[in-house]
């Protein structure tokens, strides 16, 4: 054997020993926890949720168990890699979330999920908001895959320095009659361009993230009816927010940044944007891209049409999990009052049970990053308006449609008047 | 000792099928199962999490052929390739050329090249995400200078094929650099030295007996670029970002076949069509993979 063969035969019998080293520790952890000992609870989630104090408490009250949270920053990421694994029914964690878009896509496959209805669904469902008890129940009624953690209450973030800059009223109270409806949103955003003088700062970040915002308040259905039926075209909940996304592409208000990229990121780093629609989890992931630096500078007010929801997530424990007993009342206690309360201290994220609203903790926190604004009782009241919105199954791909060609006409792509046909072209291709 | 005749005699037989079986069973396994797997898959109306939805015969694939959606993620693959593996080629040529040449640390430039290729994709996403950025880019910045407007490189197919292009043709020269350097190695120094003799100029050498004596090592590099091009994946996908970045742009400017096979199947949660987009990009690599050793044969061989 010359060098290059022995190489070769020590990587090929590496090689094999990996794929049987790989076999065996698939039946290798089997065995283990069986006993109720050592359990290793592997949460699987995307973005912060604020649990590590919680972890911790639960790992107290239940000796042997270890809790690992792996949190995908990516939401498209997360989904593509949680579809997989729910798809295999494998590896998938012991804990997943799911995020609001995609709880009508999870519930076809419920029976890959622990029917939490086999676990005294019945005592707890009560607390939630309906909603968000329902919104996880399949349509007979008969499986329940995940429970409810926050929800997105929506309100509107506005940097106060800026506003004054443009010379609009700073105060949140004032801000807040600046715009009862989308239209007086607009209109305030044209008084802020002629006072700003400066085409590198814009009024809003992007017009996809108000037009969901617009599109979520309409209520009832989006894309589709409750027969997973595309409605784009008659639906006019769809069209009046597209039109109002138009107007603000029009009048030039926007950044023209994608949410959740590397230019909407440094957008809130350079302030290239004056407000943003900010449902409750937004504002730890304000603080977190635009940095101390901004602490006092942003504040939020009331969204124009009065409420509305992005978001919001559930957490359910999928059937490939070896620990249910253990993960079940993990998600019990993270889906509690007292876990929900944790959450909210530490990211923000509202509470989605309504008993908390009127506590005393919820009710006067104030978020000292955010000029101090009462965050308990304004993320409340866009809560307490919430309409609960059928997302279909292909919610997810006809939203990302509907958003590029949006997109397109933003960067000038398109002209508005193809904008729509285009919409609704692209929409009945990604329902397919 | 007739039994042990006989057991001699099977081994011999058999030994050799042994010897050779690890090879076949994992590819069996890891190759050719998903294969026939995703053609049975593909025949079927198939949703990622609700299941098998029934047996639709050739559907997808008729459905494929007037997708103009996937015409368009082709264009844009085809294009891509053929902007990033020619330019890409060549100067792994000529960089090879030159690290065969008498150069100070030799060595430590020859590891260099390989550098780009040791560094995760995900790292070179980002770093060319921001450097092609629209409003904070460094390469704007540059053109800014030169008194040109900012360019959204995301935004126009042009200058989004381009940025991918320069991000593969890092990470890859370097590495066929290498692969091409090894082979010349082996060119018998006698030929040029008799070249030189007959007064033949550098270009003509290069020409003559170098490109000849690499045609084999040519025709691997560029099919291994064919199959990696044609799969592109990673680099569109980062030079993107956010939630929606796997649809390559606005209007799919830049998206290539392989991120709209992962729409698909992960967004669309179209399991059946997603294998049926993978079953004709399988046959499309096989029909470049052709046309690629058709067109290399052509270069004259020194046998």
């Amino acid at each position: 054997m010359n060098r290059t063969q022995r190489i070769a035969a020590a990587a090929a019998s590496a090689l094999v020993v990996g794929v049987l080293a790989a076999g065996c520790g698939g039946s290798g952890s089997d065995s283990e926890g069986s006993g109720g000992k050592d359990v290793t609870l592997r949460v699987n989630l995307f973005g912060q949720f604020g649990y590590k104090d919680l972890y911790k408490k639960f790992e107290a009250d239940h000796p042997g168990v270890k809790i690992v949270e792996t949190a995908e920053g990516d939401l498209g990421k997360y989904n593509t890699k949680l579809s997989q694994q729910i798809a295999a029914n494998a590896a998938a964690g012991d804990v997943v979330a799911i995020e609001e878009g995609q709880t009508v896509n999870f519930l076809q496959a419920a029976d890959k999920f622990v029917n939490l209805q086999d676990h005294g669904y019945d005592k707890l469902k009560d607390a939630y908001l309906p909603y968000v008890a329902n919104a996880t129940t399949s349509a007979d009624g008969k499986t329940t895959i995940g429970l409810g953690t926050d929800v997105g209450g929506l309100a509107m973030c506005y940097r106060r320095d800026l506003f004054k800059k443009a010379g609009l009223p700073t105060d949140r109270e004032e801000v807040a009659k600046l715009w009862p409806t989308w239209d007086d949103f607009i209109a305030t955003g044209e008084k802020f361009n002629t006072g700003i003088k400066n085409d590198k700062i814009h009024f809003i970040d992007a017009a996809t993230n108000v037009y969901n915002s617009i599109l979520m308040q309409g209520g009832d259905e989006t894309y589709f009816d409750r027969d997973n039926k595309l409605v784009v075209d008659s639906n006019p909940a769809v069209k009046n927010a597209w039109n109002l996304a138009n107007k603000m592409i029009e009048a030039n208000l926007t950044a023209k940044v994608q949410a959740f990229t590397k230019e909407w990121n440094a957008g809130f780093k350079n302030g290239s944007f004056a407000t943003i629609a900010c449902p409750a989890w937004m504002t730890g992931y304000i603080k977190g891209q635009a940095g101390d630096s901004f602490t006092g500078k942003w504040d939020i007010a009331t969204v124009p049409g009065g409420g509305g929801n992005w978001g919001g997530s559930w957490l359910a424990v999928p059937k490939s999990s070896k620990h249910q007993k253990e993960a079940l009342e993990l998600i019990k206690f993270l889906a509690s009052e007292e876990g929900q309360m944790g959450a909210f201290k530490s990211e923000g994220r509202l509470p989605s049970l309504p008993a908390l609203y009127d506590t005393p903790e919820l009710k006067d926190a104030k978020n000292p990053y955010f000029n101090n604004a009462p965050i308990g009782q304004l993320f409340v009241a866009g809560a307490k308006n919430l309409k609960p919105v059928y997302l279909g199954a292909k919610n997810v791909p006809v939203r990302d449609a509907f958003e590029n060609v949006l997109r397109s006409v933003e960067s000038g792509d398109r002209s508005e008047s193809k904008g729509w046909p285009a919409a609704v072209k692209a929409a009945e291709k990604a329902a397919k | 000792m007739r039994i042990r005749d006989r057991f001699a005699k099977t081994e011999a037989r058999v030994a050799p099928y042994a010897f050779v079986s690890p090879f076949f069973i994992i590819f069996a396994i890891f190759g050719l199962f998903p294969l026939i797997y995703t053609a049975w898959v593909s025949l079927h109306d198939w949703s990622l999490l609700a299941g098998d939805q029934g047996y639709v015969g050739f559907a997808n694939y008729r459905e494929l052929f007037h997708d103009s959606d996937f015409w368009r993620a082709l264009t844009n693959t085809v294009g891509i390739f053929l902007l990033a593996t020619i330019p890409q080629l060549i100067l792994a040529t000529v960089l090879a050329q030159v690290l065969n040449a008498k150069l100070r640390a030799r060595t430590f430039w020859r590891m260099g090249v390989l550098l780009p290729n040791v560094t995760s994709v995900a790292a070179v996403g980002i770093i060319f995400g921001l450097i092609f950025s629209r409003d904070y880019g460094i390469v704007n910045w540059g053109l800014g200078h030169l008194g040109v407007n900012p360019i959204d490189w995301q935004g126009h197919r042009w200058s989004s094929w381009l940025a991918i292009s320069v991000m593969v043709d890092w990470r890859w020269t370097g590495y066929n650099a290498l692969i091409l350097l090894a082979s010349l190695q082996s060119v018998p120094k006698e030929l040029y030295e008799a070249a030189r003799i007959d007064g033949a100029s550098a270009w003509r050498q290069f020409w003559s007996i170098t490109v000849p004596m690499l045609r084999p090592t040519i025709i691997f590099v560029s099919i291994v670029a064919t199959i990696g091009g044609i799969q592109l994946f990673t680099e569109p996908l980062l030079f993107g970002s956010g939630v929606n970045a796997i649809s390559g742009g606005n209007s799919g400017q830049y998206q290539t076949v392989a991120m709209y096979l992962v729409q698909q199947a992960f967004t669309g949660q179209r399991f059946g069509y997603a294998s049926t987009v993978a079953w004709v990009l399988f046959l499309i690599i096989a029909v470049f993979a052709v046309i690629n050793v058709a067109l290399l044969r052509r270069i004259k061989s020194v046998e």
